[in-house]
């Protein structure tokens, strides 16, 4: 296995796009990709698309509006890690030295689609007659779990929206950039207890591409190489209870473990994070299975400022957060996590924000993520779960 | 022949295939599968094991009606025809697998759910099909 670099990186504004199909919303982003790297089509050997709801044949149609060059195109599905996963391929297609220069790319088009649709024949339906199996459910349930074993509430959940609808008024790119100060976020109508509207993610459009190559290669291209340090991809071991509800703990845990190994860093050397949140709760879940804290101290962790752009709490949350600061606490890690807003902010188009977490870490160690910045980021990890269940784990340095 | 198969008449079903129909609602009881390789125990019926990779042969067994709340959600944004807000919940039974369900009969407040209560099932029809099949859905209330 030789050493992967990532040469050009790019992500739509996600949103709506009812004028324009999903091929169109995929080709400019790899397009942008092609253009941030100083490369062309006539460069690229191979496609690895992760879509979700258009799978079968997506990436041959993105060639068609980006360039039909007959090259191989491997379309990937893998639940939220689609994007993740089809990035994965790619780096192994290159680590390998089957090909020298491939694009992985992320797209998804969702419209006004949201996760609670009922499915099949209304009268055999089990939502909501024998549980509920949504995701607002599941990461409502996962949330309460941590409450039951750690007496996290509400509110420490809520404030991982609060940081990262804060964080996203400086991304330009993110699906919504609206501030939400915590009451405003617990009184927003309740999804699924303890999640409110204000901490899910938004659904809609977007793509995202990265343009991946041999680190050899990368010097005819770029002086600021981005390398991948670590590619782990998990799924669910056996549990008693995974069956019942998903577990999207262990795999998390698992693919860390195998992350920061194959790496050589631990969470106190990361300067930053793109982590799943699709709802506020799996935020809080994820620093403790990514080692940024110990087990039951995510909610001090939130409180302490360290995941916040800056390590620290903006004069004007202060009083937001007051109550929940435990100043006995000390934050193992000061990697700033979701700078860019998150699922919560940014969206999340199923195939497209597994590639878009990596761009995001990608503009960071470039030193281009404009008012949004992680002073000096060098190194950077993105984390995607889907159910039930895939994670990926990438850490990429400077 | 095909006339003869759509001329059957309605029957009443479980909505899950781990949902046992008795004679009458009352003696209606949720079953489990163990593999016989590796003793685990799985919600319903089953033909491989995911822990050992066994093939069987599993014993049906039959699971108590009795269980305690592992956790819960309040479903405010619930499917069209579902009623909400309602109680989603992870209930573990003394066999030692888990299910899901609704928790009826209490307010959907957080403050009237405790993490660990006693709840006990029981069945009802819920909904019937184009071709007047009935189905039946366990859901468990406060014990």
């Amino acid at each position: 296995m030789r050493e992967v670099a990532i040469v050009g990186a790019s992500m739509i504004k996600f949103g709506r796009y009812p004028d324009r199909d999903v091929a169109q919303l995929a080709a400019q982003a790899g397009l942008e990709a092609l253009k941030d790297a100083g490369a062309g089509m006539k460069d690229v050997e191979a496609l690895y698309s992760g879509n979700l709801y258009q799978t079968s044949g997506s990436g041959q149609r993105i060639l068609q509006q980006m360039g039909q060059t007959g090259i191989p195109v491997v379309n990937v599905a893998n639940a939220c890690a689609t994007g993740s996963t089809a990035f994965r391929e790619a780096y192994f297609a290159v680590a390998s030295g089957a090909y020298d220069m491939v694009i992985a790319l992320g797209s998804e088009q969702m419209g006004k689609q949201g996760l609670l649709g009922s499915r099949g024949d209304p009268a055999t339906s089990l939502e909501g007659r024998v549980g509920s199996y949504m995701m607002p459910a599941v990461f409502g349930m996962a949330g309460m779990e941590h409450m039951r074993t750690h007496g996290t509430s509400q509110e420490q959940f809520a404030l991982a929206s609060v940081k990262n609808h804060y964080h996203s008024t400086a991304n330009p790119l993110a699906q919504y950039q609206k501030e939400s100060p915590l009451d405003e976020v617990l009184n927003s109508r309740v999804i699924a207890y303890p999640n409110t509207l204000l901490m899910c993610c938004p659904t809609g459009d977007g793509a995202a591409a990265t343009v991946i190559c041999s680190a050899e290669k990368a010097r005819q291209f770029t002086t600021q190489p981005i390398k991948v340090a670590a590619s782990a991809l998990t799924s669910d071991p056996f549990s008693d209870r995974d069956l019942t509800l998903p577990d999207i703990n262990t795999l998390t845990r698992n693919a860390a473990d195998i992350a920061y190994e194959t790496a050589g860093v631990g969470p106190e050397d990361l300067d930053q994070v793109e982590l799943h949140d699709c709802f506020a709760t799996a935020e809080l879940l994820h620093y403790e299975n990514l080692g940024l804290c110990g087990d039951g101290e995510a909610g001090a962790h939130v409180a302490s400022g360290a995941p916040w752009i800056g390590n620290k709490i903006p004069t004007k949350y202060e009083e937001d957060v007051a109550p929940y600061v435990d100043k006995s606490y000390s934050p193992k890690s000061k990697a700033v996590v979701n700078a860019s807003g998150g699922l919560l902010s940014k969206g999340h188009p199923l195939g497209a924000t597994g590639v878009a977490n990596i761009a995001e870490i990608v503009f960071h160690l470039r030193g281009q993520a404009g008012d949004r910045q992680v002073e000096n980021s060098k190194v950077g990890l993105a984390h995607v779960i889907g159910l039930c269940s895939a994670c990926t784990i990438h850490v990429l340095q400077k | 022949m095909a006339d003869s198969a759509t001329e059957t008449a309605p029957e009443i079903r479980p909505i899950v295939p781990h949902l046992k129909l008795g004679e009458t609602r009352d003696q209606d009881r949720l079953f489990g599968s163990r593999c016989s390789n590796c003793n685990t125990l799985y919600v319903g019926p089953r033909l491989f094991c995911g822990k050992c990779s066994g093939q069987g042969p599993f014993t049906e067994e039959i699971l108590s009606t009795e269980g305690e709340v592992w956790v819960y959600s309040i479903i405010h944004q619930a499917t069209p025809y579902v009623k909400a807000p309602y109680i989603a919940a992870v209930v573990d039974l003394p066999e030692g697998v888990s299910v899901n369900t609704n928790i009826v009969d209490i307010e959907p407040e957080p403050e009237n759910i405790k993490f660990g209560m006693k709840v006990r099932m029981y069945t009802e029809e819920v909904s019937e099909d184009k071709e007047g099949n009935k189905y039946v859905a366990y859901k468990f209330c406060p014990a």
